[in-house]
């Protein structure tokens, strides 16, 4: 089995089908964690979630998340159950939060209602002009590089062989199956080939002759200086929801906030479609700078360090693929999970040894299947 | 020769020098005590790059020494931690 990409899906993949008994090789164009992976915050989110497949893919990940915590060392990756803090500016915004959370509840999300007063209590330096929010207690936080790298490196314990530097070009077949991909470095056999390419999954899908729609969406990411743990939780407004939901083309930025455990403080959140451009825009920073402030006036004169810009893999129902491709037997697909791969990847990395090995999937795959988007491809 | 201050006493710059630089050509190599481990630290990349160099300048931290022009009468102090103890909660 050969997995296309060393991002946090790629790593997922192959440590859960080298554990399955494959015999698996990833090929990396770049370096582990060179895309999407190494350019987000590292959120395994439930709160952002509402109830549906992907929240049910989202909940069997923090599963999986917690035992590989236990496995591998969560002190190696910086796993981190830090809560996420959700808030609402006006007593409508609290109302509708407050249903959302109610309904996710039943879906077996947990989370405690806070009013102005409760919200205080857990974030103390947020802006007193709240309403009130919702507490997640199972939100959670890793470094993202650092998980890639360990789970690959847990695959390779496994059997696993890892090669960077190695761009696949297309596909090798007999009889309409994949017996292998071309690559720059040559021929590499297979019997399955997983498409964990994120961002540029569409391409790599084209050019094994299964194209599925994966297009960017540019975020960027600003770090402060290293502060005292001013902000406890990951915090965010209540209108990120309906912002990652969004179908508009233009810019929708909603405050998404965290302190990390290095001291840094993490400000976001903006969505653009501007295809794969990825320089820095000021007028944007500014803005998610600005939003920061009025949700926690004491960053007002704080400095940032750096900034940094990547690019969620979206398709256009939002929710990502992951399956067998029925045109090219052999191939399977495992990317366009947007903004929420980390916290999606080891699901999607069961799921997909699971479809190959033919064991009995956790997770329902019927809403992931990219039968959904064949005909939609360009 | 100009002169700001550093920890109380006078340091003498060119004109267009740095922090850092006047701070290094004075004999003074270290100007912040990290947070973790107490230990300390002065320029390491020189280029605005690696955040080591930080200092605190007429009162504001995280100033990179190392970027920071040195202007006549400034007040340059050790930084120590964060340098916003101010805000733990």
């Amino acid at each position: 089995m050969v997995v296309v990409g060393a991002g946090i899906v790629g790593a997922a993949c192959a440590f859960y089908a080298s554990r399955a008994g494959l015999d698996v090789t990833v090929l990396e164009r770049g370096a582990v964690a060179a895309g999407t992976t190494g350019a987000g915050e590292g959120n395994l989110l439930l709160s952002d979630k509402a109830a549906g497949p992907e929240l049910d893919l989202a909940l069997r990940s923090a599963a999986l998340w917690n035992v590989l915590s236990d496995e591998l060392g969560g002190e190696a990756f910086e796993l981190e159950r830090k809560g996420g803090v959700v808030v609402a500016g006006s007593a409508e915004g609290l109302a509708a939060l407050h249903a959302f959370a109610a309904e996710q509840r039943a879906a077996g999300v947990a989370s405690i209602p806070l009013d102005a007063g409760q919200l205080r209590d857990a974030e103390p330096h947020l802006s007193p002009a709240l309403a009130g929010g919702a507490f997640y207690p199972g939100d959670m936080q890793v470094q993202p590089a650092l998980a890639a790298a360990g789970l690959l490196a847990a695959a390779r314990a496994a059997g696993a062989e890892l090669r960077t530097g190695v761009e696949v070009l297309g596909s090798e077949l007999a009889s309409g199956r994949l017996t292998g991909v071309r690559t720059s470095a040559g021929l590499v056999p297979a019997d399955y080939v997983v498409n964990a390419a994120g961002t540029w999954g569409g391409e790599v899908s084209a050019r094994l002759g299964g194209a599925v729609p994966i297009l960017p969406r540019r975020g960027f990411v600003l770090v402060t200086e290293p502060l005292p743990r001013v902000i406890r939780h990951k915090v965010y407004s209540a209108d990120y929801v309906a912002n990652v939901a969004s179908d508009r083309a233009g810019l929708e930025l909603s405050p998404v906030i965290e302190g990390t455990r290095s001291g840094t403080v993490l400000i976001g959140a903006s969505r653009e479609r501007v295809g794969f451009d990825t320089t820095i825009s000021i007028p944007v920073v500014r803005q998610l700078a600005a939003q920061a402030v009025r949700l926690f006036p004491v960053l007002a004169g704080i400095c940032l360090m750096r900034v940094y810009a990547g690019l969620r893999p979206y398709c256009p129902d939002h929710l990502p693929v992951i399956g067998t491709d029925p045109r090219v037997p052999g191939l399977l697909h495992a990317c366009g999970h947007e903004g929420a791969g980390i916290g999606l990847a080891p699901a999607t990395g069961e799921l997909i040894a699971d479809l190959i090995t033919g064991r009995p999937a956790t997770v329902d795959p019927a809403p992931f299947d990219p039968v959904r988007l064949i005909g939609a491809a360009a | 020769m100009t002169a700001f201050s550093f920890d109380g006493r006078p340091v003498d710059f060119a004109e267009g020098q740095t922090v850092g630089a006047a701070l290094v050509n004075a004999g003074i190599y270290s100007w912040r005590v990290t947070r973790r481990h107490g230990t300390r630290r002065g320029l390491f990349c020189g280029i605005g790059v690696c955040y080591d160099c930080l200092v605190r300048v007429d009162g504001v931290p995280n100033q990179r020494a190392c970027q920071v022009a040195a202007t006549d009468g400034m007040t340059v102090t050790t930084q120590t931690g964060t340098g916003h103890d101010d805000f733990a909660c």
